[in-house]
């Protein structure tokens, strides 16, 4: 492994660089490597869903047809016969990939009582932010808009004193 | 009430981050649970891998524990726990059989020549069928099969002393595996 990264000299890292090169563009057209060939656009139309709707085992948050990993690879092909040679419903394949490897590869997951939380706990947050901003609501005192009499004292002395300092600087 | 609206988005701050921090805890990846656990190990019919003539099939490994160890030459932590299945197969008389995942079988028989054969049985999966039907992703995975050729337990990534130690004797013992104290020693002094 290590011999084959010693790359040495200017054509050496040359190299490299047109190989790194070869290797990202092979990246980007990832999903475009599998060649599958459907007797119908129906058939092509299941199979596409189904790989964007499982989840690759192997990585944490990609689906069979973004993954390049070699399981989603396999689980592509398992998924291409399951719809053409074998002729399988959406469900069945979802049944059968799910009876392998668990509820990890539906990204929809069951209610069950290991998933209950995932359900719950959203809403219930959701429930306690609305009664925290209600009871924030109801906190916060009435405003009728007017000013109660020793407010209306105050503020007339205040203005009162302005105005009085702006008369005054104006006749120094 | 202004106790309660700090102590509130507080609560629910502090309950966001345990969350996070369970549920992003890296250790928990390995953590997948298996969908076959408590559940038949699944029906196969599998060529040996030094005698691609002879074919094996699941009722054939039932009536005793058996280890099913799913390896391939391609994986370096297989090699690491192989060691780990040298020592087991020596002091144990659970039945340890090989997968060998996604291999050229010229270059698998080449390795256990190389490095010892710890297996009883070594099944070839070449296209990698039987490891899907086993929900395997990736190897070293290794599945612990009772008498009656039902899962109790799956282990993703290496056997190495302290798997051994912690998880995989106590289990080995409940199933009835004669383990010779010599075993227990080596893996002591690992």
């Amino acid at each position: 492994m290590a011999q084959a990264f010693a790359i040495r000299g200017v054509f050496g890292r040359l190299g490299l660089l047109v190989w790194l090169l070869g290797q990202a563009s092979a990246v980007f057209s990832a999903s475009q490597i599998d060649t599958f060939e459907f007797a119908s656009a129906v058939e092509e139309r299941r199979f596409k869903a189904l790989i964007q709707e499982f989840r690759c085992p192997k990585c944490l948050n990609t689906n069979l047809a973004g993954s390049d990993a070699p399981i989603a690879q396999d689980l592509r092909k398992v998924v291409y016969r399951l719809v053409v040679t074998e002729g399988m419903t959406d469900q069945e394949i979802r049944d059968y990939l799910q009876a392998r490897y668990g509820d990890f590869v539906l990204y929809d997951p069951p209610f069950t009582s290991r998933t209950w939380y995932i359900w719950i706990v959203p809403l219930a947050l959701g429930g306690l932010g609305l009664l925290v901003l209600l009871r924030l609501r109801r906190s916060v005192p009435k405003h009728t808009g007017g000013l109660d009499p020793s407010e209306q004292a105050r503020l007339k002395r205040i203005v009162g004193d302005t105005q009085q300092d702006r008369v005054e600087s104006k006749q120094r | 009430m202004s106790r309660a609206s700090f102590y509130i988005p507080l609560g629910v701050f502090v309950l966001i981050l345990s969350m996070g921090y369970v549920g992003f805890d890296l250790g928990a990846r390995n953590d997948l649970p298996s969908a076959l656990i408590n559940k038949p190990f699944p029906n196969f019919n599998a060529r040996l891998l030094n005698d691609p003539e002879q074919t094996v099939t699941r009722e054939q490994l039932l009536g005793r524990p058996t280890l099913v160890n799913v390896w391939a030459t391609w994986c370096p932590t297989c090699l690491s726990e192989h060691e780990q299945l040298m020592l087991i197969a020596a002091n144990t008389d659970v039945q340890l059989i090989g997968v060998n995942y996604k291999d050229r079988p010229e270059k698998a028989l080449q390795w256990l020549a190389q490095f010892g054969n710890p297996y009883d049985l070594v099944l070839d999966d070449r296209d990698g069928l039987l490891g899907i039907e086993m929900g395997v992703y990736g190897a070293p995975e290794t599945f612990l099969l009772d008498a009656n050729g039902h899962v109790v337990y799956k282990r993703v990534g290496d056997i190495n002393p302290r798997i051994w130690r912690a998880e995989l004797a106590p289990r080995l013992k409940a199933l009835g595996v004669a383990i010779t104290d010599a075993a227990e020693q080596e893996s002591k002094d690992s």
